[in-house]
């Protein structure tokens, strides 16, 4: 037996061994950011398209134009210093900020902008589709972008659009400024240094891409060279896919940001000792839709009654604890044009009226949502203020890509979802909610609208008198019509507005959290 | 030459057999991923992108091509040792496969130092105290072990140890401020902090891998102790044992020179399993404490509809699962000479 006492105790000395932890919190002049970070595919502005990856890029490239996170309506100068929009509006010439340098010294040339902007075109990926509205195309490229001036660039637009459009889509990440000649040196093939830029960087921003592991860390360090010069030297970000880890790290002092803490998480470090909670409004919003290729489902009274079976408030308050909040319109609270009307909230009678009137009964809708809060929460507060009304609502959760690659398809009945615009134009969001001209299942494209069967050829006109209206102050009032028109008669029920609550340690101070994720900024941050 | 022509049968036997497992593995791995009501292309383009980048997307995939074609090129790859690109981030799958496993081997080969150093001895002591409180107590505590939910006990721990107590290092590998002064050499974090001589880093990675291995330590001493258990009291109950004692050999003789070689077998069995699995098992451990391994690699390019790297990470697996096997049966020739016939 002696020798059992032995392994025992070599057994008990090898775990002993890390009894005396060195607990090491975040260092000085390292911001620690705790986040999930899996959804990152490439940090080249080209091709990044995910929450994370448009967070990171937008630190580390500058735009044109941008926007004051602050201030969603106001777009304030970025490379350019200046621009001018030709009589016809179909011209916008850039005059670039002078001295302004890209991370390895090159100055920032209008070579650079013509440059950035054709290999978007060129690369094709997920979000070139952003410039390609501006009826840019790899073969009319070199009539449409051009180098005018020592200083000056001036882009064409093909097609009748409002110059605040054309502005506002070049405010988006992938409107980001490459520095050309480090990409070129870096190009394989004709990628135009795409597998280069997607795990390096060549911009002129705040910061420059020190690492990328994927599902495990990105860190940036400072930008010596750039205008705006970052006060904090380096930042980590920890990729904790665990809301609950990224609490305790938190709260050990292991972050100094959490990023995706849930409802009861936070509801658990609200009030403790070194930790605020903050929240920002977000662009993204939620929906519950009906696609009305299905004969049981294309009747409008449908379509009013089930905006009276959610429990708008109920999910708000009691379910999502402040990650959402009630708003019922395509564009969000905040951006210019958003109208506020809510007139629906949970009425079961008058929603059995409606049905009974309309001789709905017995109607079961299969309802697709992704596998995960806040989905799953809605889906089930739906399923059971549905079933008061004879609603049968069949939940099927499932993996993001599955459920997306089943909506793409149109195969699915009901969807619970979400949709963020791409730019901060309400055209980004009108093109999404109010615009269908062509429905045949082979003409795909990526709008609520079709990939619900919704086919709107009259509000389509609209939508595209809104989009070339050069009057701004008429413009947001087309898009405010537009909004209560759909929520009134759309197949869907806009249900919430997300907030992202974040939870910064006190000592953090200058963290900017704007509406979208590319409206993060970490140039003022301090630790102190 | 007469052991040579003994050998070379075998190695034939052996490498066809294992070439056979892993074919079939990667072909179920691939009918399944086909079938999985998930577009890779959508993974990568997003939801919004127009008609023309998802073609020109699947094309690059090679998802055009009829599925035999598919299946051919990627073994034909495979063979050549290309695991294929990621597709969502666009590299060597075995470049990743490389930067995540040590992350993996490390925890899993820690844990089961754990597993074998407490569950063999627990084992062996419960069936040498058979129906007596020890052993009620032993297969109380293994039971348990196999019981809870791994990521529960995690989370549990993190709240008590690190967050609570402070006894252990957080969440990763090693804490922010020695990340980036160990340079990767061996991808393994206790080696390449004492490479360095860096022994504050050292320890801290110790803590940080203590918590996680311990409890996937656990989970392996659960299922090591009752098998361990079951093996010694079936041996105990041997004649030859009864004769030992007939003789008057001392306890520690009969447990430790009569009935433990003859355990060895089997034991050694179960403990390459037990190592197989924590290799490819830990996905919950790796989750709950950000353990940058293969387990989520493989989970998140199955969310993710990444393809290569599923079959990838699975090959590899499967490949650890084999030659942990045919290790195991090399083993028995030492461990009981009767198998060499």
């Amino acid at each position: 037996m002696k020798r059992i006492g032995t392994l025992f105790g070599a057994a008990a000395l090898l775990l002993s061994a890390a009894a005396t932890p060195l607990l090491a919190k975040t260092p000085p002049g390292v911001l620690v950011v705790a986040k999930n970070i899996d959804d990152i595919v490439s940090l080249d502005p080209a091709q990044a398209y995910e929450f994370t990856s448009g967070e990171i890029v937008s630190n580390i490239y500058e735009r044109l134009v941008e926007y004051n996170p602050a201030k969603i309506d106001e777009l304030k100068p970025g490379l350019a210093a200046s621009w001018k929009v030709s009589e016809d509006g179909k011209s916008i010439a850039f005059t670039l900020r002078p001295g302004a340098k890209f991370a390895s010294g090159n100055p920032v040339r209008p070579e650079d902008v013509v440059f950035s902007f054709e290999r978007v075109i060129a690369l094709n990926k997920a979000p070139s589709f952003i410039l390609k509205q501006f009826g840019w195309t790899p073969t009319n490229f070199e009539q449409m972008v051009k180098k005018t001036g020592p200083n000056e660039v001036t882009i064409t637009i093909a097609g009748n659009f409002a110059p605040s459009f054309v502005l506002n889509a070049l405010g988006a990440r992938v409107g980001s400024v490459v520095d050309a000649e480090t990409v070129r040196k870096n190009m394989k093939d004709s990628d135009f240094g795409n597998a280069w830029l997607s795990r390096a960087s060549a911009g002129s921003g705040s910061y420059a891409l020190e690492t990328w592991r994927p599902n495990e860390t990105v860190v940036l360090k400072a930008n010596a060279n750039a205008d705006l010069k970052a006060k904090t030297p380096q930042i980590v970000f920890a990729h904790v896919a665990e809301g609950a880890t990224q609490r305790l790290m938190i709260e050990a002092g292991d972050a100094d940001i959490a990023r995706n803490l849930g409802p009861d998480q936070i509801a658990a470090v609200k009030g403790k000792a070194g930790i605020n909670v903050e929240t920002y409004p977000q662009a993204a919003l939620h929906f519950f839709s009906l696609n009305v290729k299905h004969e049981k489902l294309n009747k409008p009274a449908l379509w009013e009654a089930i905006r009276y079976l959610i429990d708008y408030e109920g999910i708000a308050t009691n379910l999502l604890k402040g990650q959402m909040k009630v708003h019922q319109t395509f564009w969000p609270e905040g951006f210019p044009g958003a109208v506020l009307d809510k007139p629906y909230s949970l009425d079961i009678e008058k929603a059995k009226g409606i049905l009974d009137k309309a001789g709905i009964k017995d109607l079961t809708i299969d309802v697709d949502m992704i596998a995960s809060a806040p989905f799953t929460d809605i889906g089930q507060s739906m399923q059971a203020t549905f079933a008061k009304a004879g609603i049968k609502l069949n939940l099927t959760p499932g993996a993001s890509s599955q459920v997306i690659t089943k909506y793409r398809a149109r195969q699915h009945e009901g969807m619970i979802l979400y949709w963020g615009p791409d730019f901060m134009d309400p055209h980004s969001n009108a093109k999404a909610f109010a615009y269908n001209l062509d429905n045949a299942d082979g003409s795909p494209q990526s709008t609520t609208t079709w990939r619900n069967s919704w086919h709107i050829p009259e509000m389509s006109r609209r939508t595209m008198a809104a989009l070339v209206e050069r009057d701004g102050a008429k413009r947001l009032e087309m898009y405010r019509q537009l909004q209560k028109e759909v929520l009134k008669e759309s197949p869907w029920a806009m249900t919430f507005q997300a907030q992202a609550q974040v939870v910064i340690r006190d000592n953090v101070k200058g963290f900017v959290h704007g509406a979208t994720n590319d409206l993060i900024v970490y140039r003022d941050v301090e630790k102190k | 030459m007469k052991s040579l022509a003994r050998i070379l049968p075998f190695l034939a036997r052996t490498l066809a057999g294992l070439a056979l497992t892993l074919a079939g593995l990667l072909l179920i791995t691939f009918i399944i991923g086909r079938v999985m009501p998930i577009d890779p292309v959508v993974a990568i383009v997003g939801d919004k992108a127009s008609a023309e980048t998802y073609a020109a997307a699947r094309e690059k995939l090679g998802l055009d091509q009829p599925m035999p074609v598919q299946f051919l090129r990627y073994i034909g790859g495979v063979v050549k040792g290309d695991l294929g690109t990621s597709s969502v981030s666009n590299r060597p799958v075995i470049e990743e496969i490389g930067r995540v496993f040590p992350a993996t081997i490390e925890l899993a080969t820690l844990g089961i130092l754990i597993g074998i150093a407490f569950g063999i001895p627990l084992g062996i002591y419960a069936a040498f105290k058979q129906n007596r409180w020890q052993d009620h107590l032993v297969r109380f505590v293994a039971l348990f072990g196999y019981s809870m939910p791994v990521f529960w006990l995690g989370l549990i721990g993190l709240l008590v140890l690190y967050a609570g107590l402070g006894w252990v290092g957080g969440p990763g590998r090693i804490s922010v401020a020695y990340r980036y002064s160990v340079p990767v050499w061996s991808g393994f974090m206790l080696i390449d902090t004492l490479r360095v001589g860096n022994l504050d880093a050292f320890r801290n990675a110790l803590s940080h891998i203590i918590l996680p291995a311990s409890l996937i330590g656990y989970y392996a001493m659960a299922y090591l102790a009752r098998m361990t258990r079951a093996f010694m009291i079936e041996e105990l109950g041997k004649e030859y044992i009864t004769a030992a004692r007939i003789k008057g050999a001392s306890e520690a003789r009969v447990l430790w020179k009569h009935a433990l070689p003859n355990i060895l077998v089997p034991l050694v069995t179960i403990i390459a399993l037990s190592y197989g699995l924590l290799l490819e098992g830990t996905v919950l451990i790796e989750t709950v404490f950000s353990w940058p391994g293969l387990g989520l690699y493989i989970t998140n390019g199955l969310f993710a509809a990444d393809m290569p790297a599923v079959l990838g990470g699975t090959f590899i697996v499967g490949l650890c699962f084999v030659l942990l096997n045919k290790s195991s049966e090399i083993a028995y020739a030492f461990l009981d000479p009767r198998t060499e016939r």
